[in-house]
């Protein structure tokens, strides 16, 4: 996986800019994602996770900072038309099944609507024909096109979901919590499909959640973000058995796992930001900790982790 | 032990437009004194209704209680009237619900919802139950209590209106605590958080809790026993250990297994095919069984009885009748039950900490 499809380099974004409560939601965070993997981004609600991933798609306006996809800055001016042709490449996966269709539509034209716009099917035929081939690779059948979206339970309105993403080919998939609405029987069947549909057809994925053991199975790497800022990345494997920040410690210390014999052990921790003591002019920057592996920190404490 | 309430053979169906949901079907279960049963469930399984009919707030109109007794304090819950359940709720039974935004009323300050339960039914002075209700804020840990009480519930972020619920919940010192997901809608740290602050309240107050949630880890945190609930029947109910380490029922082991372990690297987690069972036409026989690979021909017909497993654990399935082939479970349940003892895998090592 050598190959970088994104390149997320200082991006920022700010909301209420100028004002007294200027909120930044997203502060200086870098990273990339690369072809094939699964990134998972976890945190604490409120700490820019979904505002990360709304802003790589251009939902809003950087405030400052580049997203590179495949050597193109996402936030660059663009024509309408170089537009169209980048968000046939990223699409996106959304929380809440419930909120995420219109309701006034039907199905065919749900999954339809990216075809339209992006001129993919020629007749109405071949659209038809497109959208049941769809359904059925998300596991719903032909007959399900002519419904409304209130007709479907939870997790088949997250496979409907799934289904328009896919339908115009994408690259790129943001989940944003895609699973947090559902049942947990339900929860394993959208993720299998995920996974499913990634080695098919080689999609890249930023998955958003704050439900770190689905995110431990599913990614490849883990970013941990802590109030608009990037704490840690590194491989999924790592970030678990081997957590340096003592915010990712904390967080990992706070799951609750099925098995009543580790619960009576577990000790939480809890994350007091000021323990790091940074000196004022002390620069606290990602820094690479092993190959793959960078937390948030300064000088002293990398020297410390490297011990 | 004493029990603290007992729901006996409870049954019940809401009539909507659609035709009669069943939602409860013949439901068993008591809660010991200082005791925490976890019920756990998916949407829609009856978790919710069952608490909801110990504390009577199921809609008049539509509900049907078809059968059963809810016995607390030697008294029949479903028969007493309303103005005696009014004197129970509050007071002998307390309930917190899942979302403390809407639980908490938007137009009075915290001060005075936490004074209402101790003025109604404690009869204190208003100095008293102010006083009373800044004990209980410094009690789940509201820091600057005496400022707090004159503020409005908007002002406090989600994990602290949950400790203001459970502030209002316990003032009267409740004999049992119901709380219905109390931790959903929060993040992880500050679930941990709340968690912690009801095991400590329980032990400082000896109530008995019952724990509804649908999230497993939680319920190994902090049960004692666990009941677990489908299609409006309990399919098992267990101690913690029991239900955990050496599940009998399939749809306890698809649940554990669909659950990916931190220390996993199954390539494929386990999921339970299907759909929860439809209320309104409930299946004949075993609801689980058309979700379920290891249905039996007399699952599709009858529906199975609770087989004793040991004192404290029973599983509804056919698979315990002493004619039922046996079946091997999923790898990850197997895995589970090697380290009860007692279960057929048993390997001997135990202590069972990872």
């Amino acid at each position: 996986m050598a190959e970088k499809l994104l390149e997320i380099k200082n991006l920022k974004q700010y909301f209420n800019v100028g004002t007294k409560n200027e909120v930044r939601a997203v502060d200086d965070v870098t990273f990339d994602i690369y072809k094939g993997e699964t990134l998972g981004i976890v945190g604490e609600s409120g700490c820019g996770k979904s505002t990360t991933g709304r802003t790589i798609i251009r939902l809003y306006d950087a405030t400052g900072g580049e997203v590179i996809y495949d050597g193109v800055d996402v936030h660059a001016k663009k024509s309408k038309k170089e537009l169209k042709a980048f968000n046939r490449k990223m699409q996106m996966i959304f929380q809440d099944p419930y909120a995420s269709l219109n309701p006034r539509m039907k199905v065919l034209d749900i999954i339809a609507e990216g075809l339209d716009i992006h001129g993919l099917v020629k007749n109405s035929k071949e659209r038809t024909a497109r959208v049941h081939e769809l359904l059925e690779t998300v596991g719903l059948n032909r007959e399900h096109a002519n419904r409304y979206p209130h007709e479907f339970s939870g997790g088949q309105r997250q496979r409907l979901g799934i289904a328009r993403a896919l339908a115009v080919e994408p690259e790129f998939i943001i989940a944003d919590e895609p699973i947090s609405a559902l049942d947990v029987s339900i929860q394993a069947q959208v993720v299998n499909l995920l996974k499913e549909l990634q080695e098919e057809r080689g999609l890249t994925y930023l998955f958003i959640a704050h439900d770190l053991s689905m995110v431990k199975y599913i990614s490849d790497r883990i970013g941990v973000m802590h109030f608009g800022k990037l704490v840690e990345i590194g491989p999924a494997e790592t970030i678990y058995t081997a957590p340096l920040h003592p915010y990712t410690q904390s967080l990992l210390s706070a799951i609750p796992l099925p098995d009543p014999a580790y619960e009576r052990s577990r000790v939480r921790k809890s994350y007091d930001p000021t323990t790091h003591k940074y000196l004022k002019d002390e620069e606290v920057i990602m820094r690479e900790v092993t190959p793959g592996h960078l937390v948030l920190c300064s000088q002293r404490e990398f020297d410390a982790f490297a011990k | 032990m004493e029990k603290i309430v007992e729901v006996k053979n409870l049954e019940l169906s809401f009539h909507t437009f659609a035709g009669e949901v069943k939602a409860i079907q013949g439901v068993n279960f008591e809660v010991y004194k200082g005791e925490t049963l976890a019920i756990v469930g998916e949407s829609g399984s009856g978790k919710s209704v069952t608490t909801k009919s110990i504390m009577r707030l199921l809609p008049k109109s539509s509900t049907e209680y078809k059968n059963g007794e809810i016995l607390f304090g030697g008294k029949d819950l479903l028969k007493i009237s309303e103005k005696e359940m009014q004197k129970v709720r509050g007071k002998d039974i307390s309930m917190i619900f899942q979302d403390p935004m809407t639980s908490l009323n938007p137009t009075m300050t915290i001060g005075n919802q936490i004074m209402e339960p101790l003025l109604k039914h404690q009869k204190l002075s208003k100095t008293d139950a102010r006083k009373k209700s800044i004990e209980l804020l410094t009690l789940v840990g509201m820091p600057k209590p005496e400022m707090r009480m004159k503020q409005y519930p908007h002002q406090f972020s989600g994990g602290q209106r949950q400790r203001i619920v459970i502030a209002v919940a316990l003032a009267c010192n409740p004999k049992l605590l119901i709380a219905d997901e109390p931790t959903t809608a929060l993040d992880v740290t500050i679930q941990a958080q709340i968690l912690e602050l009801m095991k400590d309240l329980q032990k400082k107050i000896d109530t008995s809790i019952i724990f509804i949630t649908h999230d497993l880890g939680v319920v190994a945190n902090v049960a004692d026993r666990v009941a677990v609930m489908y299609g409006g029947r309990i399919v098992e109910v267990g101690t913690v250990d029991e239900v955990f380490y050496n599940p009998q029922h399939p749809y306890t082991w698809g649940l554990l297994s669909s659950m990916p372990s931190l220390d996993a690297t199954e390539e494929k987690l386990y999921a339970i095919p299907g759909t929860p069972p439809d209320l309104l036409d409930p299946p004949k026989g075993d609801a689980f069984a058309l979700r379920s690979e290891y249905a039996m021909k007399i699952d599709m017909e009858q529906v199975p009885p609770l087989f004793k497993v040991s004192e404290t654990h029973y599983a509804a399935t056919w698979l315990l009748h002493p004619d039922a082939p046996q079946v091997d479970p999923p790898v990850a349940v197997i895995e589970r039950m090697k380290r009860f003892p007692g279960s057929r895998y048993y390997e001997g090592n135990a202590g069972g900490v990872r």
